[in-house]
C-alpha cells in the first residue's frame, strides 16, 4: 500500500506525468492536491512536481514556496512523511528550506534537454533504495535553473553525511567537469535530508520509467517508495 | 456615432492603415457614410492580407480539402481529423515571421502561444509542437542574433506550458537575411463528442472575455505581418506583443475545465485583430449581432481609447460565449485559476457588431459585412519556367573521395545537426513522446492508449523556387514519406504559405504554382489540406524570401508496439534501399556545396511509385520486419546512411555501386521517393522480390558491420565517432562565437 499525493501549483507541468508514472510503477492510485488546499490528505509520499510554478519570473520555486498547501507539507515532512521533490519540485524544497542550497540558471545559460547519466551515491533514501550505491543510471533532465549551488561548508556537510544521491557522471561513473550539464557544485544532481526521507532532484525519473519511453531507470525511484513503505509497516 | 471625434479622415490616414484607395471606396459604399476611426481600424485589420487572405482566396479555393479522416476542414481556427475510437487530432501550422525578425524572442515566443490557442480553442489538449524556422546566410551579421532569440522564445514559451516540442526544421539561405520565417505548428488531442468551434449562435447569449488583460501591444500587428520590410523595420518594435506562457498554461487548464461541463455555445481566441476579428468570426458564423461594452473589457493600461482595445493583440485572451445560467460556473473555474474573467457584451439579433465605450457608440457596423466584404483580388501572376534537368556526370565529384565528400556534407550548414536547437526544447514533458526530435517524424503516444500521433515539417525552398509546382508537390510527399518511415498512416496536412509581394506578377506565380502542387499531391495521395495560413510580403526592400510553402502533416500509428525509426539497432541485419536511383543531381545539397551553385530541374515526384513505396514500407514495419527506417532526403543515400549509423551508434560496410551513373550521384543524388530499410539477411532476397513485383527498383547496398566506422569498398573506412564530431560540432561552434 502506498499513499502518495501530487502538489499541483498553478504552472506545474510534470504533475499528471508523475501521477502516472507513480501509479504504473507501483500499482497505487494517486492524489492530486490543489496548491491552495491547506492540507494535504494522509500520505506516505509527497511530490513536488516540476514545471514553473507562478511561471518561474521570480526566483524558481520562491512563490510556490509560500503557496497554502506548503504550510502543511512542511509539517508533514518534519513528522516524517516523505517528500520528493522534481525539477521545480527540488527548487521549491530548497526554498522551504527543507533542502539546503539553491539552483541557480544554467551554466550555459540555456535550457537543456536531455538524457544525462547519473550515479548514485546514496542507495538508503527512501526513493532510491531499489538503486545499488554507484550505480549508473540513466534519466532526463529538462531546465533552465538546475545549477546547484551551496556554499562549500554546507557541500562538506552534505558529503561528510552522506547526503548527496545523485551525481551527474560519465556512463563509466567517472564524475569530472565534462560529465556535468549545467555547473553544479561537485556535480550534484540530488540531495536528501538527514533522514533520508526528504529527496531533491534536478532530473525527471518520471521520463523513464516504461520501455516505449526509452528506458526503466527512473521507475526504480517509485518503487524505492513502494519498498520503503512496506518495509516501514514491517 | 461619435460624431464629436477630433479628426477628419485623410487619405493619409487611409494609406496609414493599409488600405489602398479603392479598398477606401469600397468602404464607404459599404457603410454610405465616412467611418469612425474606431471603424476605420476595424475595417483595416479584417481587410488585411493577414486576416483575409485577399490576394490567396482564390487560389486556396482549389485545394482538396476533404476526405473520410476529415472532421473539420479550413475555416475553423484549426483543422481537425479522425484517429477513431473517439479520438481526434486537431491541428495547425501558422507563421510568425515579421515579429520574430524585429523582436526573435517574443516574436517566436507568442508565435508558440498562438498556434496552441487555436488548437485548444476547438477543445484539444495540444500535445505536440513542432516548427520550421529559417534563418539568413550563417555568416550573415544578424543570423546569430535571430536564431538565439527565436529558439529562446520557442523554448522559453513551450517549456513552460508544458507541452512538448517535437520536431521541426532549422535551414539557413541568404535568401532569408532580412526575412527570417517562423512557423510554428500545434497538434493537439481531442474527443469527437467535445469539439468546439466558434460559432455564436442565438440571441441574448453572454459574450465573455477571460484571460489576459487588455493593453497597447501589437495594435496594428496584422497590418504589419501584411507589408513589406523597409530600412525602417526596426521602428515597427513595439507591434510586436509579448507573451506570458504562465498564463497560456493556467488559460489552457482553465478552458479544459470549463469545456468538460456544458456551458459554452461558441469559444475563439483573440489572435490577430484581437478583439475585433474574433467578435465579427463569432457573430458572423452564429449568424447573429454582438454588442460590446469595452467600458468592461479588462484592461492592463489607463485611458485606453475604443481604437486601441479592439486593435490590440494582447496576448493570452479568449472570447467566450457562454449558455445563459452558466457564467456562475465559468467564473469559479477562471477565477480558481486566477484569470480574467468579464461578461463583456451579449448576442442579438440587429446582425450588427455595436461597440459601445463610456456612454458613445465606437462602431456600428453589419457583421456579415464586417466578416465577408474583404476584397478578393486574382491578382495577376506570371508562372516560373522549371530550368532545364541537368546530367549527372555535369556535377563533379567529390576531390576528397565519396567518403570525405560524405563528411564535408554532414558538416556543412544544410545538413549539420540541429541538436543545439532541440536541446533546448523540452521534448518529453507529458510523458508520452516516444519518437524523439532528430528522427524523420516525431511520434506521442495518444494518453492512455495504444495509439500514436505522428508529425512532421517540410519543405525544400531551393526546389520550389526552380520549380514551385514540383518543388510543393515535393514538400507535401516528404512530409508523407517522413510519416510512413515512423510507420503512420499519413491524415492530413496544414500548409504555411511563406511568399514575397504577390502583387508582384512572378512572386503571385510561385503561389499559384505552388498551390497547384498541393493539389496534385494531396489529391493523388488522398492527404487533404485541413488547415493553414499563408504570409506574404516577406520582402525587404523590394527582395523577397524563396517561395517557401512549408508543410506539416500528421499520421496515425494504430498501434505504438509497431513504431519505428531511423537509428540502426540489429546487428546482422543488410540494408536495403528501395526506390528508383537516377543520380539526380540538380538543386542539391551536393550541388550546392560541391559546384558552389544551384541549377537545373529539382528532382522529380512520381506520385504512384511515392503511393507504392510508402504502402511497402509500412507494411514491412507492421510485420515487423525492418528494425530501422529512413526516408532518403537532403544529402540522399550515403548521407542517409551515415544518419541511420550515427543514431544507433552502429558502423556499416557499404556495398559498391555497379550502375551506369556516375559514383558520386547516386550517393548523394536526391532522387524522391525512396527509403532505407534495415532488415534481416535472410528476409533481404524475399523482399527486393516484393518490391520488383511491385515494378519498385530496390538493391542491397550496405550490411551492418559490426565495428563502429562507415567503410566502402576501394574507398576505405571513416570512424562515426569522426562523422559525429563533424556533424555536430558546426552549429554549437556558429552559435559559440558572437
Amino acid at each position: 500500500m502506498l499513499r502518495a499525493s501530487v502538489i499541483v501549483f498553478p504552472g506545474s507541468n510534470c504533475d499528471r506525468d508523475v501521477k502516472v508514472a507513480l501509479e504504473k510503477s507501483t500499482g497505487f492510485p494517486v492524489n492530486m492536491v490543489w496548491h491552495g488546499d491547506t492540507e494535504v490528505p494522509a500520505s506516505d509520499v509527497i511530490v513536488l512536481p516540476g514545471g514553473f510554478s507562478y511561471g518561474d519570473y521570480l526566483r524558481c520555486g520562491a512563490m510556490a514556496a509560500h503557496s497554502p498547501i506548503m504550510r502543511d507539507v512542511v509539517a508533514k515532512a518534519k513528522s516524517g512523511v516523505a517528500v520528493l521533490g522534481i525539477c521545480n519540485g527540488f527548487q521549491v524544497l530548497c526554498e522551504t528550506g527543507l533542502l539546503p542550497g539553491v539552483l541557480m540558471r544554467n551554466a550555459s545559460l540555456k535550457f537543456m534537454c536531455r538524457d544525462v547519466t547519473l550515479r548514485v551515491e546514496n542507495a538508503d533514501t527512501t526513493f532510491t533504495k531499489c538503486y545499488r550505491k554507484d550505480q549508473v543510471v540513466r534519466i532526463p533532465v529538462a531546465h533552465g535553473d538546475g545549477n546547484y549551488f551551496a556554499d562549500s561548508n554546507t557541500l562538506d556537510e552534505l558529503e561528510g553525511e552522506d547526503r548527496v544521491v545523485f551525481r551527474y557522471a560519465h556512463s563509466d561513473g567517472t564524475v569530472d567537469k565534462a560529465a556535468n550539464p549545467n555547473g553544479s557544485q561537485r556535480n550534484i544532481a540530488g540531495i536528501t535530508d538527514a533522514s533520508n526521507r526528504i529527496v531533491g532532484l534536478m532530473p525527471h525519473p518520471e521520463r523513464l520509467y516504461e520501455l516505449p519511453l526509452g528506458g526503466t531507470d527512473g521507475r526504480r525511484m517509485f518503487e524505492s517508495a513502494l519498498v520503503s513503505m512496506a518495509e516501514a509497516m514491517g | 456615432m461619435n460624431d464629436t471625434a477630433p479628426f477628419k479622415i485623410t487619405d493619409e490616414l487611409v494609406a496609414e492603415h493599409g488600405l489602398s484607395g479603392e479598398e477606401y471606396k469600397t468602404l464607404l459604399e459599404i457603410l454610405a457614410r465616412e467611418p469612425s476611426l474606431t471603424e476605420l481600424g476595424i475595417f483595416s485589420v479584417m481587410w488585411s492580407e493577414h486576416c483575409s487572405y485577399k490576394s490567396s482566396r482564390f487560389w486556396l479555393k482549389t485545394l482538396p480539402t476533404t476526405g473520410p479522416q476529415v472532421i473539420q476542414g479550413p475555416g475553423e481556427n484549426a483543422g481537425i481529423v479522425d484517429l477513431g475510437d473517439g479520438y481526434a487530432c486537431v491541428f495547425k501550422m501558422e507563421s510568425h515571421n515579421h515579429p520574430s525578425y524585429i523582436e526573435p524572442y517574443q516574436g517566436a515566443a507568442t508565435g508558440v502561444g498562438g498556434i496552441m490557442r487555436d488548437v485548444f480553442t476547438m477543445g484539444a489538449r495540444p500535445v505536440a509542437n513542432l516548427n520550421a524556422l529559417r534563418f539568413g546566410a550563417p555568416d550573415h551579421p544578424k543570423t546569430k542574433h535571430l536564431v538565439s532569440g527565436v529558439v529562446a522564445g520557442i523554448g522559453g514559451y513551450g517549456n513552460c506550458v508544458g507541452v512538448p516540442t517535437v520536431g521541426g526544421e532549422v535551414n539557413f539561405d541568404a535568401g532569408y537575411n532580412n526575412n527570417i520565417l517562423v512557423n510554428a505548428m500545434c497538434v493537439g488531442l481531442a474527443r469527437t463528442d467535445k469539439i468546439f468551434y466558434s460559432a455564436a449562435k442565438g440571441v441574448g447569449h453572454p459574450v465573455v472575455y477571460v484571460g489576459s488583460k487588455t493593453g497597447r501591444d501589437g495594435i496594428h500587428g496584422a497590418t504589419m505581418a501584411s507589408a513589406e520590410f523597409d530600412d525602417k523595420s526596426d521602428e515597427k518594435r513595439p507591434t510586436v506583443q509579448v507573451g506570458d506562457p504562465f498564463t497560456e498554461k493556467l488559460l489552457i487548464e482553465a478552458c479544459l475545465e470549463l469545456m468538460a461541463s456544458d456551458a459554452i455555445i461558441a469559444i475563439q481566441d483573440m489572435g490577430a485583430a484581437g478583439l475585433t476579428s474574433s467578435t465579427a468570426e463569432m457573430a458572423d458564423k452564429g449568424g447573429v449581432g454582438i454588442a460590446l461594452d469595452l467600458d468592461k473589457v479588462p484592461q492592463r493600461e489607463t485611458n485606453m481609447t475604443a481604437y486601441e482595445m479592439m486593435l490590440s493583440e494582447s496576448q493570452e485572451r479568449m472570447l467566450i460565449v457562454l449558455k445563459p445560467g452558466s457564467e456562475h460556473e465559468a467564473e469559479t473555474i477562471f477565477r480558481k485559476w486566477d484569470l480574467d474573467f468579464a461578461v463583456i457584451g451579449k448576442t442579438t439579433d440587429t446582425g450588427r457588431m455595436i461597440v459601445t465605450h463610456k456612454g458613445n457608440v465606437e462602431a456600428d457596423l453589419p457583421v456579415t459585412v464586417l466578416a465577408n466584404s474583404a476584397p478578393m483580388y486574382e491578382r495577376p501572376w506570371e508562372a516560373t519556367v522549371p530550368p532545364q534537368p541537368i546530367l549527372p556526370e555535369w556535377v563533379k565529384a567529390p576531390d576528397n573521395g565519396v567518403l570525405g565528400g560524405l563528411k564535408t556534407l554532414l558538416a556543412s550548414h544544410h545538413l549539420a545537426s540541429r541538436r543545439w536547437v532541440w536541446e533546448q526544447y523540452d521534448h518529453m514533458v507529458m510523458g508520452d513522446t516516444i519518437v524523439h526530435p532528430g528522427a524523420d517524424a516525431a511520434v506521442v503516444r495518444v494518453h492512455g492508449t495504444d495509439k500514436g500521433i505522428a508529425a512532421t515539417c517540410d519543405v525544400t525552398p531551393r526546389y520550389v523556387t526552380a520549380d514551385p509546382t514540383m518543388g510543393t508537390k515535393q514538400a507535401v510527399v516528404e512530409t508523407w514519406r517522413n510519416l510512413t518511415a515512423v510507420g503512420a498512416d499519413p491524415l492530413a496536412i496544414t500548409d504555411n504559405m511563406n511568399f514575397a509581394n504577390p502583387e508582384r506578377p512572378p512572386i503571385m506565380g510561385q503561389f499559384v504554382g505552388s498551390c497547384q502542387g498541393i493539389a496534385e499531391a494531396c489529391h493523388v495521395l488522398e492527404f487533404p489540406v485541413v488547415s493553414g495560413n499563408v504570409s506574404l510580403y516577406n520582402e525587404t526592400n523590394g527582395i523577397g524570401i524563396p517561395p517557401t510553402p512549408a508543410i506539416g502533416a500528421v499520421g496515425l500509428i494504430p498501434d505504438t508496439k509497431y513504431v519505428s525509426d531511423h537509428a540502426l539497432k540489429r546487428d546482422g541485419d543488410v540494408l536495403i534501399v528501395i526506390g528508383a536511383e537516377n543520380g539526380w543531381l540538380g538543386q542539391t545539397v551536393y550541388q550546392d556545396i560541391f559546384a558552389e551553385k544551384l541549377e537545373g530541374a529539382p528532382p522529380p515526384v512520381d506520385l504512384g511509385d511515392e503511393l507504392k513505396a510508402g504502402r511497402l514500407v509500412r507494411s514491412l514495419i507492421r510485420e515487423q520486419v525492418t528494425s530501422a527506417v529512413h526516408d532518403v532526403s537532403d544529402g540522399g543515400l550515403l548521407v542517409a546512411i551515415a544518419e541511420m549509423a550515427l543514431a544507433g551508434d552502429k558502423g556499416v560496410e557499404l556495398f559498391p555501386y555497379e550502375g551506369r551513373q556516375p559514383t558520386h550521384a547516386i550517393w548523394f543524388g536526391e532522387d524522391q521517393g525512396r527509403y532505407v530499410i534495415s532488415v534481416q539477411a535472410e528476409d533481404a532476397e524475399r523482399i527486393l522480390e516484393r518490391s520488383r513485383l511491385l515494378d519498385l527498383p530496390a538493391r542491397l547496398v550496405a550490411r551492418m558491420s559490426g565495428d563502429d566506422a562507415l567503410t566502402l569498398t576501394n574507398e576505405g573506412s571513416v570512424p562515426l565517432t569522426e562523422l559525429r564530431q563533424v556533424h555536430e560540432s558546426w552549429l554549437p561552434e556558429l552559435m559559440a562565437n558572437p
